[in-house]
């Protein structure tokens, strides 16, 4: 029988081996170690319990049509097969209503498998980069006391990452009744081409389903990731105010609120039972990454912005389904980052408010919601952008880095990272698992600067930061970073060091504008001119002195 | 109030041409563009993509069985470059695959060999060197020359106005079905579905009642969907017809923002002369319209620019001069304000440049010379009514422009860090479209049976709420609900020969045709019912779904009625037409009366400037707006406030750039920004100016998609006043976009 009979046959073949499959998730989905066997182990045992021979064997279970291991794809295929995209191991997760299992490459995108596959046209296609919103759907993963809903953006999440979560689109929001978030936008007049509006619709929902607080400010800002081209967003205002006008308490733990919108008809009933479902589906593993070095995946919303086509056919790892590389945990010394915390965590982060008095304020600038809820502090520092906002602060804040690899653990400063042009200090095989830094003293300041054509979900021109200490009228600790204006993220060296020692006046301001000057070399490019980032450099630094150093009284003496 | 349409947004229950079921075997297409701005195309080698897996076919030049031109003005415009290329992003060939990442990937595997050609892309070097498209125009009145020797004032100087990209949400997007018996089905994204029938048939060389063009609705336009919608489904319409399978063509943003048009930026010289009372007593301006590669629509935008000239003004001496000037960059088109805001702009800055060399509030010399009833436009028609001085006069008071400059003054010099600025801005827009030909309309009109009624025009939903006020229009003049009342998707089967929903005119022209059916419908209706009831027609009315005999109510529902005039085989459907009255223009003279009426109002901007970082934000627009007897206040307010924004992102955000080699360097959302909710200003207060004296339009009400975008100009000033609160800044140059960039320039004098 040749390849193309064999290829023929197994269609057959694979329909029978789904249904076993199924039959024997089933069957077993109470026995956690039975479930370990799934995915190619368990069809090893099968093949084993069929006939004679190890898994180099083919099974022929009819007798003419042998299926071969394949340790790559660990699926059976025929003979002389190529693994190709659709062996790519099972991902399940559950689609609005339905739970839905699917083969697509773990790398391709939820819009194109929602639009293409699911024909769910309700999340649009906008700009397939993450910053206009209209993909924006919410994905909830089990957490202890209910689902926590985070909202994304469909065209940068990849479907391998979604198993045993819950997708939500607009379509799964849709009750025979409009929702009030739907109803405030109707009677706001808050629509008007439409293509923008389910987007909006979901954030707003994203809203109502995680944010600790219910005030405007927090659901105007949950629409930061939104672009409408036709309303000016006045008439979007009018809705947010009249939802939440409208709005009582809130529960905080999930279940609890959750039941709450669902008594309030502002979600639809399905939904409570959803964080049961995932539980099923959670006892299976996650299909793991095809063979070869695998891309880590942490976030990833630069690479499916910079390399879409890329990240569809390399085999992919997502750090963010390790809970060991999350969280955030503080110690006496140290203030502990886990590589994989969504950056919108560190935003919310009651310890963080606390230590940093603009926290909030300046993670607004970073990014948007979508954005900040998948991507995270180490896929910054490693993407080496020399304008990435968080590793510009964290050079301020001289973080260290610590590192695992084949080698086992190591660590380095943040500092000594970057070795030029997008180079790192980073080994094939070798992933950051935490980003550490002494905790600021209470005595200290830490400032961010950032100035980009919008001030919100824009790249800076030119951003910066300070963690200044001084001691008697003297600058007894000094770090000073910027971005935007040298091939990486610069750790201003010597500027920082001649700082330290200094009488905290407008002449040692003047003379570090200077010094700092001579440390960049900025370009021309779209973000700006050379001469405009080093301009605006200057007066990012006076304004490091004007927000630690109020007293000094810089008006009216600057340039 | 019923709203069918928001309800169905909010529900993503609306169909966008990406959202259509398509038919079994669809296939999708990828546009390769060229990569090079000017030069002789030498080698197009498609063999290799056309081998590519999944790929049915590549199209060139070649394969169009028709004519290979899409210009709908001037016959310059290939749909598929041959010889030669004029700017990057040129259609060069298209690939046509299974599914539209294997068509997007084939396109890498496209080459092509181009002998470069020197390339111009600033309007001043094309019209040095003669690069012209049409003549120059020159409007004029009174005499210049003459006057400026009683001019106690003169200023002078350049102002230049950037492009700006649509980025309407919904990218460019045809599908096409072919249909046996040699036609065709396009659903398109466009505003204009008679453009793209005629040049698909000029295309296919087929006849137009071959080509079916439907919309359904389009998310978001702008004027960016006028001309430019035509080039992507006549490429759809090619393929599906060479292949005879339906064909989709959406094409990616990346790809939109490069191939597409946008608003032409502008490079104009200007002087003004006032007398010794700030009076202005001459203006001249020459404006030279970057117009692109092809002609496109530029010529009327530059005609558009010069009826807009003097703004809400009355000047007695004027001379404005027009040149549009052939670059190699893609075609500039129609954006909403067609040419007005690139040329208020400039009498804009001319006036403040006159304010701060005589010391005195810009907002007074403005109001000093507002248009009064009976006053003449250069191009010869007569102001009428008083709107641009009484809705001036209500901002300047209602907003306490006198009180808040004295308070932004005493603030500013309280602060070093953060200054205010404020600015006032009036607009005064015409209201037709300027081709007088364009001004037509029709419409069709079905009862059926049951009482429904659907209602076909040329009017394309594109978000403008056009179909919230048809069908409100339609329900009144049959005096029925208006859920009774369906508005059908746009298809040039049913309404032929179509204008464009462009111009801010489509409720006025497709509402006025539809009244006219309505009446043609109720006059036969009534004659039924007279004769049902035993009564004069004259006596019949009908109201709320029920026939009146004068002031009472009978027994006769409008179902029943409907029924009875389909027994008694009256006809129960009517087509109208209207055409706007009076209008005509003398291009020879460059006299007559272009416009039904204008549209007037006035904003005050207030902004404010982070000093020290050299960043700006527009904090308050308050806007006193005249637009008739609003058909919909809440679909005209929303159209205010977004045209305001839009303007605002125009004169302080939206920066395109281009490399030296003429290619888009803000080709995606994170290089090329456009306002989001933080940036809009918390406040924007509207109030309308209930003014229906002047208006000719259908019941009373008065055109607005355009008009408010202009207010945006105003975000420039103000932010311009508080950077003045920092240091003097020259007013002979001004560049828009305002920047942060440009910003901290001025701030630190450069």
């Amino acid at each position: 029988m040749n390849v193309k009979d064999q290829m023929k046959n197994a269609k057959w073949w694979y329909s029978v081996y789904f249904k076993i499959d199924f039959i024997l998730h089933l069957a077993f989905s109470h026995f956690r170690e039975w479930c370990e066997f799934r995915n190619g182990r368990f069809l090893i045992l099968l093949a084993i319990a069929l006939g004679p021979g190890a898994c180099e064997s083919p099974i022929a279970i009819n007798g003419d049509s042998p299926l071969y291991f394949n340790p790559q794809t660990r699926y059976w295929l025929p003979d002389g097969a190529e693994p190709a995209d659709h062996w790519s191991p099972m991902i399940r997760f559950i689609l609005n209503r339905d739970v839905v299992s699917t083969r697509v490459n773990r790398g391709s995108v939820l819009l194109d498998f929602l639009r293409r596959e699911r024909h769910l046209t309700g999340t649009k296609q906008g700009c397939r980069e993450g910053d206009c919103g209209a993909c924006s759907v919410l994905v909830g993963s089990r957490v202890p006391g209910g689902v926590r809903y985070r909202l994304v953006a469909a065209c940068l999440t990849p479907v391998g990452e979604l198993h045993g979560n819950h997708v939500l689109t607009i379509e799964g929001l849709n009750m025979d009744a409009l929702s009030p978030v739907q109803q405030a936008i109707v009677d706001a007049g808050a629509t008007q081409c439409g293509f923008c509006t389910p987007g909006i619709v979901v954030a707003l929902t994203g809203f109502l389903l995680a944010s600790p607080s219910l005030t405007l400010a927090e659901a105007l800002a949950a629409l930061d990731g939104n672009i409408c081209r036709c309303t000016g967003y006045a008439s979007i205002r009018r809705a947010v105010q009249r939802l939440v006008d409208g709005l009582g308490p809130l529960p905080t733990a999930p279940d609890r609120r959750l039941e709450k919108l669902v008594r309030t008809a502002s979600l639809p009933a399905y939904l409570i039972d959803i964080g049961r479902r995932l539980d099923a589906i959670a006892l299976e593993p996650a299909p793991a990454a095809a063979d070869g070095v695998p891309v880590p995946v942490s976030g990833g919303t630069d690479l499916f912005v910079q390399q879409p086509e890329n990240m569809r056919h390399q085999p992919l790892v997502f750090l963010g389904r390790d809970a060991r590389l999350q969280g955030i945990r503080i110690d006496d010394d140290h203030i502990h980052i886990g590589a994989t915390t969504p950056v919108e965590d560190l935003k919310r982060d009651h310890r963080l408010v606390r230590i940093f008095p603009a926290w909030q304020t300046t993670m607004d600038a970073i990014a948007s919601t979508p954005i900040r809820n998948r991507a995270t502090l180490a896929g910054n520092i490693v993407n080496a952008s020399p304008i990435g906002d968080l590793t510009i602060m964290m050079l301020a804040l001289n973080a260290q880095l610590t590192i695992r690899g084949s080698c086992g653990m190591r660590r380095i400063a943040l500092d000594a990272f970057y070795r030029g042009d997008k180079q790192v200090d980073l080994a094939a095989g070798e992933w950051i698992t935490e980003i550490s830094f002494l905790h600021p003293s209470p005595q200290s300041c830490f400032n961010f600067e950032k100035v980009s054509r919008r001030k919100r979900l824009d790249i800076a021109s030119v951003n910066t930061a300070m963690h200044v200490e001084t001691h008697g009228g003297r600058v007894s600790h000094a770090r000073i970073s910027a971005g935007g204006v040298a091939p990486v993220p610069l750790f201003l060296t010597g500027s920082s060091a001649w700082l330290i020692g200094q009488p905290v006046s407008c002449a040692t301001l003047a003379r570090l504008i200077d010094l700092i000057d001579s440390e960049v070399s900025p370009i021309d490019d779209v973000r700006g001119t050379a001469h405009y980032k080093r301009r605006l450099l200057r007066r990012l630094v006076i304004a490091h002195f004007v927000v630690c150093f109020p007293d000094l009284e810089l008006e009216g003496r600057l340039p | 109030m019923s709203a069918r349409d928001p309800i169905a947004h909010v529900r993503a229950e609306t169909c966008f041409v990406d959202d259509l079921l398509e038919p079994q075997g669809t296939l999708y297409a990828a546009v390769f563009g060229s990569p090079v701005a000017h030069g002789v195309v030498c080698v197009l080698d498609a063999n290799a993509a056309a081998a590519a897996s999944g790929v049915a076919a590549v199209f060139t030049a070649r394969d169009i069985p028709g004519e290979n031109q899409v210009g709908s003005v001037v016959a310059d415009q290939p749909l598929l470059a041959a010889d030669r290329v004029r700017y990057v992003g040129q259609p060069l060939a298209m690939v046509v695959a299974d599914t539209p990442t294997r068509a997007h990937q084939a396109l890498k595997n496209i080459t092509v060999t181009i002998d470069k050609r020197p390339a111009v892309f600033d309007p001043r070097q094309a019209a040095e060197n003669g690069d012209l498209i049409g003549l120059p125009r020159t409007i004029a009145m009174g005499n210049v020359d003459a006057a400026w020797s009683q001019c106690v004032t003169i200023v002078s100087g350049r102002v230049d106005s950037g492009g700006q990209e649509h980025l309407y949400l919904e990218t460019q997007a045809a599908l096409a079905i072919p249909r046996p018996c040699d036609s065709m089905h396009i659903f398109s994204a466009t505003q204009s579905p008679s453009s793209v029938q005629r040049t698909v048939a000029r295309v296919l060389a087929c006849p137009m009642h071959a080509i079916e063009v439907e919309v359904q609705r389009v998310g978001g336009a702008f004027g960016g969907k006028e001309d430019q919608a035509a080039t992507w489904a006549a490429l759809a319409a090619l393929a599906a017809h060479r292949l005879q399978r339906p064909v989709k063509l959406v094409l990616d943003r990346h790809a939109d923002m490069q191939m597409t048009g946008k608003r032409h930026p502008y490079t104009s010289d200007y002087r003004l002369g006032l007398d010794a009372d700030g009076r202005f007593l001459a203006f001249q301006a020459t404006y030279y319209q970057n117009a692109g590669a092809v002609a496109d629509l530029s010529t009327a935008v530059l005609e558009r620019s010069l009826f807009h000239a003097t703004n809400s003004y009355a000047i007695p001496n004027v001379r404005v001069t027009g040149i549009c000037c052939r670059t190699h960059l893609p075609p500039f088109t129609a954006f909403r304000g067609f040419g007005a805001p690139q040329a208020m702009v400039v009498i804009e800055a001319a006036i403040v440049a006159a304010a701060e060399t005589l010391n005195v509030p810009t907002w007074t010399l403005q109001q000093k010379n507002l248009l009064c009833g009976g006053d003449i436009f250069p191009f010869g028609m007569r102001m009428q009514g008083d709107t641009p001085r009484r809705s001036f006069d209500a901002a300047v008071s209602r907003f306490h422009v006198q009180s808040r400059l004295a308070d932004i003054e005493r603030r500013n010099a309280a602060s070093n860090f953060v200054k205010r600025g404020l600015a006032v801005m009036p607009v005064c827009f015409g209201i037709a479209f300027t081709t007088t030909m364009l001004n037509q309309a029709g419409a069709l009109v079905h009862v059926f049976v049951d009482g429904s009624v659907s209602v076909s025009t040329a009017a394309v939903e594109i978000g403008q709420g056009v179909a919230t006020k048809l069908r409100r229009m339609a329900a009144a003049a049959l005096g029925i609900a208006q859920t009774r009342v369906r508005i059908e998707n746009t298809s040039t089967t049913r309404v032929a020969n179509m204008s464009p929903t462009a111009a801010s005119t489509a409720a006025d022209l497709n509402g006025a045709a539809v009244r006219l059916a309505c009446g043609t419908l109720l006059q036969r209706l009534k004659t039924v019912a007279a004769g049902i009831q035993g009564v004069p027609a004259g006596q019949v009315a009908i109201r709320g779904g029920r026939v009146w005999i004068g002031d009472a109510p009978s027994s006769l529902t409008w179902e029943a009625l409907v029924k009875t005039a389909h027994r008694k085989r009256v006809d129960l459907s009517a087509h109208a037409f209207y055409a706007t009255p009076e209008l005509h223009y003398d291009r020879q003279r460059e006299k007559g009366r272009p416009f039904a009426y204008h549209v007037c109002g006035a904003a005050v901007v207030e902004a404010r400037l982070d000093a020290l970082r050299g960043t700006a934000s527009i904090e308050s627009v308050e806007i006193v707006h005249d637009a008739g007897r609003s058909l919909d206040p809440l679909v005209d307010r929303g159209q205010v406030e977004g045209a305001v924004v839009q303007g605002i992102g125009w004169t302080t955000l939206e920066e395109l750039m281009v490399d030296p080699d003429g290619r888009l360097l803000t080709d995606t959302l994170s290089t090329y920004k456009v306002p989001d909710l933080d940036f809009s200003p918390t406040t924007i207060e509207v109030v309308f100016l209930d003014d229906t004296a002047d208006s000719g339009a259908v019941m009373a009400s008065k055109a607005v998609g355009e008009p408010p975008l202009m207010y945006g100009i105003g975000a420039y000033f103000a932010i311009r006043a508080a950077i003045r609160a920092v240091r003097d800044v020259p007013a002979e140059r001004i560049r828009l976009p305002l920047t942060h960039a440009r910003i901290l320039q001025m701030l630190e004098g450069e």
